[in-house]
Protein backbone atom coordinates (compact mmCIF):
# COMPACT_ATOMS: atom_id res chain seq x y z
CA UNK A 1 0.00 0.00 0.00
CA UNK A 2 2.69 2.51 0.79
CA UNK A 3 6.08 2.81 0.42
CA UNK A 4 8.11 2.39 3.80
CA UNK A 5 8.78 5.65 4.88
CA UNK A 6 12.55 6.13 6.97
CA UNK A 7 12.64 7.84 10.46
CA UNK A 8 14.03 11.42 9.67
CA UNK A 9 16.86 12.01 11.62
CA UNK A 10 17.04 13.74 14.68
CA UNK A 11 17.81 17.62 13.90
CA UNK A 12 21.28 18.43 14.06
CA UNK A 13 22.47 21.89 14.48
CA UNK A 14 21.34 24.61 17.07
CA UNK A 15 19.18 26.05 15.19
CA UNK A 16 17.30 23.28 13.92
CA UNK A 17 17.01 22.03 17.70
CA UNK A 18 16.10 25.26 19.06
CA UNK A 19 13.22 25.32 16.32
CA UNK A 20 11.22 22.52 17.79
CA UNK A 21 9.72 25.36 19.68
CA UNK A 22 5.52 22.98 20.21
CA UNK A 23 8.26 20.46 22.20
CA UNK A 24 9.74 23.63 24.20
CA UNK A 25 6.10 25.10 24.80
CA UNK A 26 4.66 21.63 26.11
CA UNK A 27 7.61 20.89 28.51
CA UNK A 28 7.70 24.24 29.94
CA UNK A 29 3.67 24.25 30.34
CA UNK A 30 4.16 20.77 31.68
CA UNK A 31 6.55 21.60 34.05
CA UNK A 32 4.39 24.55 35.44
CA UNK A 33 1.44 22.29 35.63
CA UNK A 34 3.93 19.91 37.61
CA UNK A 35 4.79 22.76 40.41
CA UNK A 36 0.85 23.95 40.40
CA UNK A 37 1.95 27.35 40.18
CA UNK A 38 2.07 30.35 37.63
CA UNK A 39 5.01 32.31 38.53
CA UNK A 40 7.78 33.98 36.66
CA UNK A 41 10.64 31.84 38.42
CA UNK A 42 8.39 28.62 37.53
CA UNK A 43 7.58 29.35 33.79
CA UNK A 44 11.66 30.54 33.58
CA UNK A 45 12.87 27.32 35.23
CA UNK A 46 10.76 24.94 33.16
CA UNK A 47 11.77 26.94 29.80
CA UNK A 48 15.76 26.38 31.03
CA UNK A 49 15.14 22.74 31.46
CA UNK A 50 13.05 22.20 27.96
CA UNK A 51 15.90 24.37 26.23
CA UNK A 52 18.46 21.94 28.08
CA UNK A 53 16.40 18.50 27.14
CA UNK A 54 16.12 19.53 23.16
CA UNK A 55 19.77 20.22 23.43
CA UNK A 56 20.87 17.18 25.27
CA UNK A 57 18.67 14.43 24.34
CA UNK A 58 16.66 15.29 20.94
CA UNK A 59 14.18 13.17 19.80
CA UNK A 60 13.78 12.58 16.36
CA UNK A 61 11.54 14.83 14.67
CA UNK A 62 7.78 13.16 13.60
CA UNK A 63 8.39 13.74 10.14
CA UNK A 64 4.85 15.39 9.64
CA UNK A 65 3.70 17.87 8.26
CA UNK A 66 -0.44 18.09 8.00
CA UNK A 67 -3.28 20.87 9.10
CA UNK A 68 -4.90 21.23 11.96
CA UNK A 69 -8.77 21.80 11.64
CA UNK A 70 -10.29 23.05 14.65
CA UNK A 71 -13.94 22.04 13.87
CA UNK A 72 -12.28 18.77 12.82
CA UNK A 73 -10.53 18.49 16.41
CA UNK A 74 -13.37 19.02 17.96
CA UNK A 75 -15.86 16.86 16.29
CA UNK A 76 -12.55 14.39 16.93
CA UNK A 77 -12.71 14.78 20.10
CA UNK A 78 -16.86 14.85 20.70
CA UNK A 79 -17.12 11.22 18.82
CA UNK A 80 -14.62 10.22 20.97
CA UNK A 81 -16.17 11.33 24.16
CA UNK A 82 -19.40 9.74 23.12
CA UNK A 83 -17.81 6.69 22.28
CA UNK A 84 -15.86 5.96 25.66
CA UNK A 85 -18.69 6.55 27.50
CA UNK A 86 -21.30 4.16 25.39
CA UNK A 87 -18.08 1.52 25.70
CA UNK A 88 -17.88 1.75 28.81
CA UNK A 89 -21.44 0.67 29.23
CA UNK A 90 -21.27 -2.16 26.93
CA UNK A 91 -17.73 -3.43 28.53
CA UNK A 92 -19.62 -3.54 32.19
CA UNK A 93 -22.61 -5.21 30.54
CA UNK A 94 -20.04 -7.89 29.68
CA UNK A 95 -18.02 -8.23 32.54
CA UNK A 96 -21.10 -7.97 34.46
CA UNK A 97 -23.39 -10.23 32.39
CA UNK A 98 -24.05 -13.79 34.43
CA UNK A 99 -24.36 -16.33 31.46
CA UNK A 100 -22.85 -14.76 28.02
CA UNK A 101 -19.30 -15.18 27.67
CA UNK A 102 -17.75 -12.52 25.46
CA UNK A 103 -17.03 -13.88 21.82
CA UNK A 104 -13.82 -11.94 20.69
CA UNK A 105 -11.97 -11.92 17.60
CA UNK A 106 -8.85 -10.29 15.93
CA UNK A 107 -9.82 -8.38 13.35
CA UNK A 108 -7.38 -7.22 10.13
CA UNK A 109 -8.22 -3.76 9.27
CA UNK A 110 -5.52 -2.42 6.33
CA UNK A 111 -5.85 1.67 7.19
CA UNK A 112 -6.31 4.04 3.83
CA UNK A 113 -3.04 6.97 5.14
CA UNK A 114 0.11 6.13 4.60
CA UNK A 115 0.99 8.25 7.83
CA UNK A 116 3.03 6.63 10.58
CA UNK A 117 1.29 9.58 12.82
CA UNK A 118 -1.84 8.66 11.66
CA UNK A 119 -1.32 4.87 12.02
CA UNK A 120 -0.29 5.63 15.81
CA UNK A 121 -3.16 8.25 16.34
CA UNK A 122 -6.00 5.80 14.91
CA UNK A 123 -3.94 2.62 17.09
CA UNK A 124 -3.79 5.18 20.46
CA UNK A 125 -7.87 6.55 20.25
CA UNK A 126 -9.05 2.95 19.15
CA UNK A 127 -7.74 1.66 21.71
CA UNK A 128 -8.71 3.82 24.39
CA UNK A 129 -11.96 3.15 23.21
CA UNK A 130 -13.23 0.57 25.36
CA UNK A 131 -13.36 -3.44 24.00
CA UNK A 132 -10.66 -2.85 21.95
CA UNK A 133 -6.86 -3.14 21.71
CA UNK A 134 -4.38 -3.19 19.27
CA UNK A 135 -2.65 -6.57 19.05
CA UNK A 136 -0.14 -5.42 16.14
CA UNK A 137 0.37 -3.16 13.98
CA UNK A 138 2.36 -3.25 10.71
CA UNK A 139 4.04 -0.10 9.70
CA UNK A 140 5.27 -0.75 6.28
CA UNK A 141 1.33 -2.10 5.05
CA UNK A 142 -0.76 0.47 7.37
CA UNK A 143 -2.51 -2.49 8.88
CA UNK A 144 -3.86 -2.91 12.39
CA UNK A 145 -4.69 -5.73 14.18
CA UNK A 146 -7.31 -5.27 16.38
CA UNK A 147 -8.50 -7.79 19.66
CA UNK A 148 -11.97 -7.14 19.91
CA UNK A 149 -14.05 -7.46 23.23
CA UNK A 150 -17.10 -9.08 22.06
CA UNK A 151 -17.92 -9.43 18.55
CA UNK A 152 -21.60 -9.65 18.48
CA UNK A 153 -22.19 -5.95 20.65
CA UNK A 154 -19.90 -4.29 18.00
CA UNK A 155 -22.10 -5.70 14.95
CA UNK A 156 -19.70 -8.31 13.74
CA UNK A 157 -16.41 -8.09 12.12
CA UNK A 158 -17.00 -5.74 9.15
CA UNK A 159 -19.09 -3.70 10.97
CA UNK A 160 -15.81 -3.04 13.41
CA UNK A 161 -13.55 -2.70 10.16
CA UNK A 162 -15.65 -0.05 9.32
CA UNK A 163 -15.94 1.59 12.46
CA UNK A 164 -11.79 1.83 12.79
CA UNK A 165 -11.66 3.20 9.41
CA UNK A 166 -14.26 6.21 10.51
CA UNK A 167 -11.97 6.79 13.20
CA UNK A 168 -8.68 7.18 10.89
CA UNK A 169 -11.45 9.49 8.71
CA UNK A 170 -12.08 11.88 11.59
CA UNK A 171 -8.24 12.08 12.56
CA UNK A 172 -7.37 12.89 8.68
CA UNK A 173 -10.11 15.47 8.84
CA UNK A 174 -9.08 16.70 11.84
CA UNK A 175 -4.96 16.93 11.36
CA UNK A 176 -4.23 16.42 7.76
CA UNK A 177 -3.38 18.51 4.65
CA UNK A 178 -5.41 18.22 1.61
CA UNK A 179 -2.78 16.57 -0.29
CA UNK A 180 -2.66 13.65 2.48
CA UNK A 181 -6.58 13.26 2.16
CA UNK A 182 -6.33 13.23 -1.87
CA UNK A 183 -3.57 10.39 -1.03
CA UNK A 184 -6.33 8.31 1.23
CA UNK A 185 -8.43 8.51 -1.33
CA UNK A 186 -11.10 10.97 0.62
CA UNK A 187 -12.93 13.83 -0.62
CA UNK A 188 -11.14 17.36 0.25
CA UNK A 189 -12.19 19.05 3.43
CA UNK A 190 -14.45 21.71 3.36
CA UNK A 191 -13.75 24.98 5.32
CA UNK A 192 -15.72 23.55 8.33
CA UNK A 193 -12.90 20.91 8.38
CA UNK A 194 -15.39 18.15 6.98
CA UNK A 195 -15.74 16.01 3.88
CA UNK A 196 -17.90 17.49 0.91
CA UNK A 197 -21.40 16.39 0.52
CA UNK A 198 -22.50 12.40 0.88
CA UNK A 199 -20.40 12.12 3.60
CA UNK A 200 -21.76 9.18 6.12
CA UNK A 201 -20.13 11.05 9.00
CA UNK B 1 -29.07 27.97 46.68
CA UNK B 2 -25.74 26.88 48.31
CA UNK B 3 -23.10 25.92 45.32
CA UNK B 4 -20.86 24.33 48.30
CA UNK B 5 -23.43 21.63 48.41
CA UNK B 6 -23.80 21.16 44.72
CA UNK B 7 -20.37 21.26 44.25
CA UNK B 8 -20.02 18.12 46.65
CA UNK B 9 -22.83 16.76 45.24
CA UNK B 10 -21.18 16.94 41.93
CA UNK B 11 -18.02 15.63 43.54
CA UNK B 12 -19.63 12.48 44.36
CA UNK B 13 -21.35 11.09 42.22
CA UNK B 14 -17.92 11.77 40.19
CA UNK B 15 -16.33 9.45 42.68
CA UNK B 16 -18.86 6.98 42.93
CA UNK B 17 -19.22 6.18 38.96
CA UNK B 18 -15.50 6.55 38.86
CA UNK B 19 -14.81 3.97 41.82
CA UNK B 20 -18.26 1.96 39.99
CA UNK B 21 -16.27 1.89 37.10
CA UNK B 22 -13.07 0.33 38.65
CA UNK B 23 -14.89 -1.98 40.61
CA UNK B 24 -16.40 -3.27 37.60
CA UNK B 25 -12.92 -3.66 35.97
CA UNK B 26 -11.99 -6.21 38.93
CA UNK B 27 -14.79 -7.99 38.13
CA UNK B 28 -14.41 -8.22 34.63
CA UNK B 29 -10.79 -9.33 35.45
CA UNK B 30 -11.58 -12.37 37.14
CA UNK B 31 -14.74 -13.41 35.35
CA UNK B 32 -13.39 -13.32 31.59
CA UNK B 33 -11.81 -16.15 30.25
CA UNK B 34 -8.78 -15.30 28.76
CA UNK B 35 -5.25 -13.13 28.48
CA UNK B 36 -6.91 -11.00 25.61
CA UNK B 37 -10.38 -10.01 27.06
CA UNK B 38 -8.98 -9.69 30.44
CA UNK B 39 -6.80 -7.49 29.02
CA UNK B 40 -9.95 -5.27 28.45
CA UNK B 41 -10.98 -5.77 31.35
CA UNK B 42 -7.74 -4.66 33.41
CA UNK B 43 -6.81 -1.61 31.15
CA UNK B 44 -9.95 0.66 29.82
CA UNK B 45 -13.15 1.03 32.51
CA UNK B 46 -9.77 3.33 34.26
CA UNK B 47 -9.52 5.49 31.32
CA UNK B 48 -12.91 6.79 32.17
CA UNK B 49 -12.53 5.73 36.07
CA UNK B 50 -9.76 7.94 36.51
CA UNK B 51 -11.05 10.93 34.88
CA UNK B 52 -14.18 11.03 36.43
CA UNK B 53 -12.49 10.64 39.87
CA UNK B 54 -10.15 13.34 39.02
CA UNK B 55 -12.89 15.38 38.27
CA UNK B 56 -14.47 14.60 41.31
CA UNK B 57 -11.04 15.52 43.09
CA UNK B 58 -10.80 18.69 41.62
CA UNK B 59 -14.18 19.57 42.23
CA UNK B 60 -14.31 18.55 45.72
CA UNK B 61 -11.19 20.65 46.80
CA UNK B 62 -11.94 23.32 44.96
CA UNK B 63 -8.76 24.56 43.95
CA UNK B 64 -7.18 25.78 40.55
CA UNK B 65 -3.91 24.15 41.52
CA UNK B 66 -4.99 20.63 41.89
CA UNK B 67 -7.58 21.48 38.95
CA UNK B 68 -4.43 22.21 36.57
CA UNK B 69 -2.24 19.03 37.93
CA UNK B 70 -4.91 16.49 37.63
CA UNK B 71 -4.53 17.30 34.06
CA UNK B 72 -1.29 15.84 33.30
CA UNK B 73 -2.41 12.96 35.26
CA UNK B 74 -5.15 12.65 32.31
CA UNK B 75 -3.27 12.73 29.71
CA UNK B 76 -0.25 10.58 30.87
CA UNK B 77 -2.96 7.78 31.48
CA UNK B 78 -4.44 8.57 28.11
CA UNK B 79 -1.34 8.11 26.27
CA UNK B 80 0.60 5.35 28.37
CA UNK B 81 -2.66 3.38 29.03
CA UNK B 82 -3.10 1.86 24.79
CA UNK B 83 0.74 1.43 24.43
CA UNK B 84 0.76 -1.29 28.03
CA UNK B 85 -2.34 -2.76 26.83
CA UNK B 86 -0.72 -3.01 23.13
CA UNK B 87 2.40 -4.42 24.37
CA UNK B 88 0.79 -7.23 27.03
CA UNK B 89 -1.52 -7.86 24.43
CA UNK B 90 1.38 -8.43 21.27
CA UNK B 91 3.64 -10.39 24.04
CA UNK B 92 0.36 -12.82 24.76
CA UNK B 93 -0.15 -13.02 20.97
CA UNK B 94 3.50 -13.67 20.09
CA UNK B 95 4.07 -16.44 23.35
CA UNK B 96 0.87 -17.86 22.73
CA UNK B 97 -0.97 -17.11 25.93
CA UNK B 98 -4.09 -17.14 23.73
CA UNK B 99 -7.26 -19.21 23.61
CA UNK B 100 -7.66 -19.63 19.91
CA UNK B 101 -10.72 -21.78 20.71
CA UNK B 102 -12.73 -19.04 22.25
CA UNK B 103 -12.23 -16.33 19.06
CA UNK B 104 -14.91 -16.21 16.31
CA UNK B 105 -12.47 -14.50 14.00
CA UNK B 106 -9.01 -14.35 14.00
CA UNK B 107 -7.65 -12.98 11.43
CA UNK B 108 -3.97 -11.76 12.63
CA UNK B 109 -3.22 -16.13 12.66
CA UNK B 110 -4.73 -16.28 9.13
CA UNK B 111 -2.23 -13.75 8.13
CA UNK B 112 0.75 -15.35 10.20
CA UNK B 113 -0.12 -18.19 8.77
CA UNK B 114 0.02 -17.11 5.29
CA UNK B 115 3.16 -15.35 5.53
CA UNK B 116 5.20 -18.48 7.16
CA UNK B 117 3.30 -20.20 4.35
CA UNK B 118 5.08 -18.01 1.93
CA UNK B 119 8.55 -17.81 2.87
CA UNK B 120 8.95 -21.59 3.78
CA UNK B 121 10.21 -20.84 7.11
CA UNK B 122 8.86 -22.59 10.22
CA UNK B 123 10.26 -20.49 12.63
CA UNK B 124 8.87 -17.31 11.51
Amino acid sequence: MSTPTITPPAPSGLRARLNRWPMLLWMTALWVLLWGDLTLANVLAGFGVAVLLLLLAPMPAVGYVGRVSILGTVWLLAKFILDVLLASVEVSKMALHPLRPPEGGVIRIPLRSESDVILTLTGVFTSLVPGSIIVEAHRFTGTLYVHVLDLPTSGGAEAFRQQVLRQERRLLYALASQEDLARAGLPRRRWWGGPGKGSDR
Amino acid sequence: MNWDLVREVVASAFFLTGSALVLIAAIGMVRFPDLLSRLHAATKPQVLGIILMMNGLALSLASWQVGWKVMPVIIFQLATAPVAAHMVGRAGYRTNKIRYDLMGVDELSQDLAAVREENDDPQA
